[in-house]
C-alpha cells in the first residue's frame, strides 16, 4: 500500500511536468493544426536555461533559495519563451497554410537543429545539478517498512503546475486574448476579417507554450538534476502522446493525459519492468484510440457529408 | 406502377436530442424520380446519409430490392458495402469529386470493385496481364461514353477541380452512374448552377432514367427541376412526410404550403411563391 | 529604411537568444560544472543575424523575382504528354548501372552510392504509404528494423541472404498489418503518433529482450550475400568461391561491387512496383482516398483493405531493405533504427516532392550523399541537416519536384 502511494506521488509529478509540456503541443495543433516537434526541444533549451540561471545566480551571491528560485523561475519563463517566439517566426510562420507536412519536416529539422547546436555549444556530456530543494513529508510513520515521502520539491512541482494551469485557463476563457485565440482556432480566415492580428495571435500561442515548457524544463532540472541535449526527444514524445491520449486540442485533456502517462510511467516502472515503461505507456494509448479514436476529452470528429 | 425499389419504413434518426428524422416511411421505384422537397433543416440530406449508410438510423428499416433479384437491408450495412453490393450511389450537395485527379481518373475509381477483381487484386495487373488490360479498356470506354453524355470528352486528362462548376456538378452524376447503380441519390444537383445548365440537368436526368431504367431520388430546391422532372414528390418538414403524391398534387396541397410559408390555410398564396412552386 | 528596422530587430532577438545559450557555457571540471562566461559571443552572434537579415532583406526583390521565373510552387498537373521524367529516370538509372565500371568507382564511391540508394529505396518504400496513400507514417524504421533483425537472427540458424529476403519483406508487411489493422481509421495526425510510438516499441524491446535480439550489442557476423550461391570470399572449403570461378584474382572490392549491385537492383524492383501500382486501379483508389475519403466510401471503395493494402506494401519494401542493410553492415544494433532514421526517411520522401520518383532520389542524395563527404564535422553535419530541411521547406513547401502525372490519358497526341 506505502509503496502504491509512493508511486502515485511520483506519478503524479511526473505527470503534472508532462500535462505542462503537452499544453504546448494541444495549443499549437488546436490553432494551426501542425505538430510541434521542436517543442520538447524548447523544454530542453528551458532546462538549460534553468541550470545557467542557477549557476549565474549563485555566482552574483545570492543565497537565498526561494529568491534564487522566483528568479530562475523568471529567466526561463522569459528566454524560453523568445526561443519559442523565434522559432514560430523562423521555421513555421511562412509555411502556413501550406502543404500539410511541410512544416511537420520543417519542426523535425528545427528540432534537429536545436538538439544540435546546444550539443554543439554547450557539450554533449551530462550537465549535474545539486539538489536544490530537499527533505520533505514523511507520510508513514516510522513504523512502516516502507516510508513514504511527499518530497518538497514535488509538493512545489505539483502547485506550480496548478497555479499555472489556473492562470493559463483564466487567460484563455477570461482575457481578450484568450478569446482572440480560440477565435482564430475556430475560423482563421474569420478572425482576421473580424481585425484580429492572426499573426500575432499565433506568435502568442507559441510564446504561452513555450512559458509554459520553459517552466516545464526548470522543474526536469530540479527533479532529476540532470540535463542533456538528448532530454527533449522523449519528454517531449511522451507530452506529444499525453496530448492525443486526451485529445488533442482540448486543453483539459492535454492535463488529464500528461498526468495519466506519467502515472502509467511511474506505476509500470513500480511494478512491472522499468525497461518497458516505453511500451506501456504507447500500448494504452494504442489501446485508448483504438475505442475512442479522439482521444479521452477531444470531440468527436463530425463527418460533414 | 412500377415496382418497388426502395422501401423505407418508420426510419428515425436522433443526435441526441434533435429528432432530424421523425417515422418516415415512403417508397421510391424503379424508374421512376422521386423528388424529396422541404424547407431547410426538414431532414433530407440526413435521409440520404441514411439510405447511403453514412449513418446509422436510430429506428426503422430501409429495404432495397433491386430489380435483377435480392434484398438488401441498408439500415444494417456498412457505407462502402451498400455502395459495393447494393449498388446505391450518390452525389453531394457540396461537390465532393477527387479535384487533384483527372476527369477521366475520377470515372475510373468509381469502376474500382470491377477493376480491382480484374486485377486480381493487383498481381495480374502488376504484371499486366491481357486480362486485365481488357478490363481497363472497357472501363475508359465505358468512361468515354459518358464523358460524351456530359460533354466533357475534351477535358477528359483535365484536373477534376478545375472544372468549372457546372461541369463538376455533371462529372459528380456520371462518376455516380460509373458505379452500375440501381438506385441514385442525387443531393440538390441544380444548386449553383445558371438556368441553362439546369435545363441541361433535367435533360441528363430524364436520360439517365429512361436509358439506364434505375430509380432516382432527388433532393432539390430549385422547383422547376423537381417539379417538371419528378414523377412523385415526397415533402418532409421537421422530420416528418407532410404530403407525397404527383408534382400536380403536392403543389396544391395546404400542408405544403404552410410549411414554406408559414401562412394561414385561407390565406391566399403570394404571387412569387405561386411561381417559385411552378404555378403558372 | 524597412529593411534596416527589420534586421536591427533581427539582431537584437538573436542577441536575447544568445545571451543564456552561448553567453554562458556550462564546463566540465573536476569540481563539477563549472559556468563560464563568454559574452564576447552574443554581440557576435547579433552582428551575424543582423548581418544576415539585412542581405536578405535588400535581396529580396531579386529573390522575388527569380522566383517567379522558377516552376511555381503550386500543384500543377502536367496537361502535355512530356515523357521527360521517363527520359530522366532511364538515363539515371543507366548512370547507377555502369557506376561501377567507370574511373569514379572506387570503394570509396561505391560504399557512399550503397548508402545512397539504401535510402533511395527506403524512400520509395515510404513514398507508398505517405506519398500515394497519404498515411502519415513517423515510425517506418521500425519496419527497416524488423527486416534486418528477421534475417539477422535467421541468419544464425544458418539461412542465407537470398533465401531471407522475401521473409524479411514478409515479416515486415506482417508487423505493418498488425500495426495498421487497429489504427488505420484513426485521422493523419494519430496515425502519426501510434507509429511512432510503434517505432520506439519495436526500440526498446529490440534493446531489452537481451536473449532473442542480442540488447544493445546486437547481432554480428551476419553473413554476406554470395553470387549465384558462390561466396565473395577469399577461400571457401567446400564452395567455389566468385574469384575462383571467374579465374580472376580475389579482391574485396568485388564484394561491394556486388552490394551496390542488389541495393540497385532492390531500389529498381521498388521504383517499378510503386511506378506500375500507381496506375492500378489499387493505386487510384489511393490516390481518391487521399483526396477524400468519404465520396470514396460512396463509390464502393473498402477504405481499411485499401490503406491496408498501401500500408502492407511499403512496410515490406522496409523490411527488404532492412535486410540488405543488415547483410551490407554484417552488424546490426538498436542504434541503427532510431527516430532520427523514419524522420529522414520522410524527409527524403517530402522534400523530394511528395509522390516524385525523382525527387526522392534527388533529396536521397542531397540528405544522405552529401552528408557523408562532410563526415569529420559531425556536429556541423547534423545541424547543416536539420536547417536544410528547414530551408528547402522554406523555400518550395511542396518539396523539390512537385507535380503529379495523371495515370491515364484519353486524348493522347493532342496535348493541352
Amino acid at each position: 500500500m506505502n509503496y502504491f502511494l509512493q508511486q502515485l506521488i511520483n506519478g503524479v509529478t511526473l505527470g503534472a511536468i508532462y500535462g505542462l509540456i503537452a499544453i504546448g503541443y494541444t495549443m499549437v495543433y488546436g490553432i494551426i493544426g501542425m505538430i510541434n516537434f521542436a517543442h520538447g526541444d524548447i523544454m530542453m533549451i528551458g532546462a538549460f536555461i534553468s541550470l545557467i540561471a542557477f549557476l549565474v545566480i549563485a555566482a552574483l551571491g545570492v543565497t537565498s533559495v526561494p529568491l534564487a528560485l522566483v528568479l530562475v523561475l523568471v529567466c526561463a519563463l522569459f528566454f524560453t519563451s523568445a526561443y519559442g517566439w523565434a522559432v514560430e517566426r523562423v521555421a513555421y510562420r511562412r509555411l502556413r497554410g501550406s502543404f500539410k507536412l511541410a512544416p511537420l519536416i520543417s519542426a523535425i529539422g528545427m528540432s534537429i537543429v536545436l538538439q544540435n547546436g546546444v550539443q554543439l555549444v554547450q557539450g554533449a556530456r551530462v550537465k549535474p545539478l545539486a539538489p536544490v530543494i530537499t527533505g520533505g513529508i514523511e507520510l508513514s510513520g516510522a513504523e512502516s517498512s516502507y516510508p513514504v515521502t511527499l518530497g518538497w520539491l514535488q509538493i512545489v512541482i505539483i502547485l506550480l503546475t496548478v497555479a499555472l494551469m489556473a492562470g493559463f485557463t483564466w487567460l484563455i476563457q477570461r482575457t481578450s486574448l484568450g478569446r482572440a485565440q480560440r477565435a482564430t482556432e475556430q475560423d482563421m480566415g474569420m478572425a482576421m476579417l473580424l481585425g484580429i492580428n492572426v499573426d500575432r495571435v499565433i506568435s502568442m500561442t507559441f510564446v504561452i507554450g513555450a512559458a509554459l515548457a520553459g517552466v516545464a524544463g526548470l522543474m526536469v532540472t530540479l527533479y532529476y538534476g540532470v540535463v542533456d541535449f538528448y532530454i527533449g526527444f522523449n519528454a517531449g514524445m511522451k507530452a506529444f502522446t499525453a496530448a492525443v491520449l486526451g485529445g488533442i486540442g482540448s486543453l483539459p485533456g492535454a492535463m488529464l493525459g500528461g498526468l495519466l502517462i506519467g502515472l502509467i510511467e511511474a506505476l509500470w516502472s513500480g511494478y512491472g519492468s522499468i525497461e518497458y515503461k516505453d511500451v506501456a505507456v504507447f500500448a494504452v494509448l494504442i489501446l485508448v484510440l483504438m475505442f475512442r479514436p479522439s482521444g479521452l476529452l477531444g470531440k468527436p470528429e463530425v463527418e460533414k457529408v | 406502377m412500377n415496382a418497388p425499389l426502395l422501401q423505407v419504413e418508420n426510419l428515425t434518426m436522433r443526435f441526441g436530442g434533435l429528432i432530424a428524422i421523425n417515422d418516415l416511411s415512403l417508397t421510391a421505384r424503379q424508374n421512376e424520380i422521386t423528388g424529396i422537397i422541404g424547407p431547410n433543416g426538414a431532414g433530407k440530406t440526413t435521409f440520404f446519409n441514411c439510405v447511403t449508410g453514412f449513418y446509422k438510423p436510430t429506428e426503422g428499416r430501409l429495404t432495397l430490392t433491386p430489380p435483377d433479384g435480392g434484398t438488401w437491408p441498408l439500415q444494417a450495412m456498412q457505407g462502402f458495402r451498400i455502395a459495393k453490393k447494393a449498388r446505391v450511389a450518390r452525389t453531394f450537395q457540396n461537390i465532393r469529386l477527387f479535384p487533384g485527379m483527372t476527369v477521366l481518373e475520377n470515372l475510373l475509381v468509381a469502376q474500382h470493385n470491377r477493376l480491382m477483381a480484374a486485377s486480381a487484386f493487383s498481381i495480374a495487373g502488376l504484371f499486366g496481364l491481357k486480362s486485365y488490360r481488357k478490363a481497363e479498356a472497357e472501363a475508359v470506354e465505358k468512361s468515354r461514353q459518358w464523358l460524351a453524355r456530359i460533354g466533357l470528352e475534351k477535358s477528359a486528362d483535365l484536373p477534376a477541380g478545375s472544372l468549372p462548376y457546372g461541369a463538376q456538378r455533371r462529372l459528380e452524376i456520371a462518376r455516380a452512374m460509373c458505379t452500375d447503380p440501381v438506385l441514385l441519390c442525387l443531393d440538390e444537383p441544380a444548386a449553383g448552377l445558371n438556368p441553362k445548365e439546369s435545363l441541361e440537368l433535367n435533360d441528363l436526368l430524364l436520360d439517365i432514367r429512361q436509358t439506364s431504367k434505375i430509380g432516382l431520388l432527388l433532393i432539390e430546391h430549385d422547383m422547376s427541376v423537381v417539379m417538371k422532372i419528378s414523377d412523385h414528390v415526397v415533402v418532409l418538414d421537421y422530420g416528418a412526410r407532410i404530403a407525397a403524391g404527383t408534382p400536380e398534387q403536392v403543389r396544391h396541397d395546404p400542408n405544403v404550403i404552410r410549411a414554406y410559408l408559414g401562412a394561414d390555410e385561407d390565406e391566399p398564396l403570394p404571387a412569387v411563391v405561386a411561381k417559385d412552386l411552378g404555378e403558372q | 529604411m524597412a529593411a534596416f528596422k527589420d534586421a536591427i530587430l533581427a539582431g537584437l532577438v538573436a542577441a536575447l537568444l544568445a545571451l543564456p545559450m552561448l553567453g554562458f557555457h556550462l564546463g566540465d571540471s573536476a569540481q563539477g560544472l563549472q559556468l563560464e562566461t563568454h559574452l564576447e559571443l552574443v554581440p557576435l552572434a547579433a552582428a551575424i543575424v543582423f548581418a544576415g537579415r539585412l542581405a536578405l532583406n535588400l535581396a529580396a526583390p531579386w529573390l522575388a523575382k527569380w522566383k517567379d521565373r522558377a516552376p511555381a510552387g503550386k500543384p500543377k498537373l502536367e496537361t502535355g504528354v512530356s515523357r521527360r521524367p521517363l527520359y530522366i529516370g532511364i538515363a539515371m538509372a543507366a548512370a547507377a548501372l555502369i557506376l561501377p565500371l567507370t574511373p569514379w568507382g572506387d570503394r570509396n564511391i561505391l560504399d557512399k552510392a550503397t548508402l545512397v540508394l539504401i535510402y533511395v529505396m527506403l524512400g520509395w518504400g515510404l513514398n507508398i504509404v505517405v506519398g500515394l496513400a497519404g498515411l502519415l507514417v513517423l515510425g517506418y524504421a521500425a519496419f527497416y528494423a524488423v527486416g534486418a533483425y528477421a534475417f539477422a537472427i535467421l541468419s544464425q540458424m544458418g539461412f542465407s541472404f537470398w533465401q531471407c529476403l522475401p521473409i524479411s519483406g514478409a515479416v515486415a508487411a506482417l508487423f505493418g498489418l498488425l500495426v495498421g489493422f487497429p489504427v488505420l481509421r484513426l485521422r493523419g495526425d494519430y496515425l502519426a503518433i501510434v507509429t511512432l510510438g510503434f517505432g520506439e516499441i519495436i526500440r526498446v524491446i529490440l534493446l531489452n529482450w537481451a536473449s532473442f535480439t542480442g540488447g544493445p550489442n546486437g547481432i554480428s557476423s551476419i553473413p554476406r550475400p554470395s553470387f549465384f550461391g558462390m561466396p565473395m570470399t577469399a577461400s571457401s572449403p567446400g564452395h567455389t568461391t566468385f574469384h575462383e570461378f571467374f579465374d580472376i584474382p580475389f579482391s574485396p572490392v568485388q564484394r561491394i561491387v556486388l552490394l551496390y549491385y542488389v541495393i540497385l537492383l532492390l531500389a529498381l524492383v521498388t521504383n517499378l512496383v510503386s511506378l506500375r501500382i500507381r496506375r492500378l486501379p489499387v493505386g487510384r483508389a489511393w490516390d481518391a482516398l487521399r483526396e477524400d475519403e468519404i465520396a470514396c466510401r460512396s463509390l464502393g471503395i473498402n477504405p481499411t483493405s485499401t490503406k491496408l493494402s498501401a500500408f502492407a506494401l511499403g512496410t515490406a519494401f522496409a523490411g527488404f531493405a532492412g535486410c540488405f542493410f543488415a547483410t551490407r553492415q554484417g552488424f546490426i544494433s538498436p542504434e541503427s533504427f532510431s527516430f532520427i532514421e523514419s524522420a529522414v526517411i520522410l524527409a527524403i520522401v517530402v522534400l523530394g516532392g511528395m509522390g516524385s520518383q525523382t525527387g526522392v532520389v534527388l533529396a536521397a542524395i542531397l540528405l544522405v550523399g552529401l552528408p557523408e563527404w562532410f563526415r569529420d564535422l559531425a556536429q556541423y553535419r547534423m545541424i547543416a541537416f536539420g536547417g536544410a530541411m528547414v530551408l528547402i521547406m522554406l523555400w518550395r513547401p511542396k518539396g523539390l519536384l512537385a507535380g503529379r502525372t495523371p495515370t491515364i490519358r484519353l486524348n493522347k497526341g493532342d496535348a493541352a
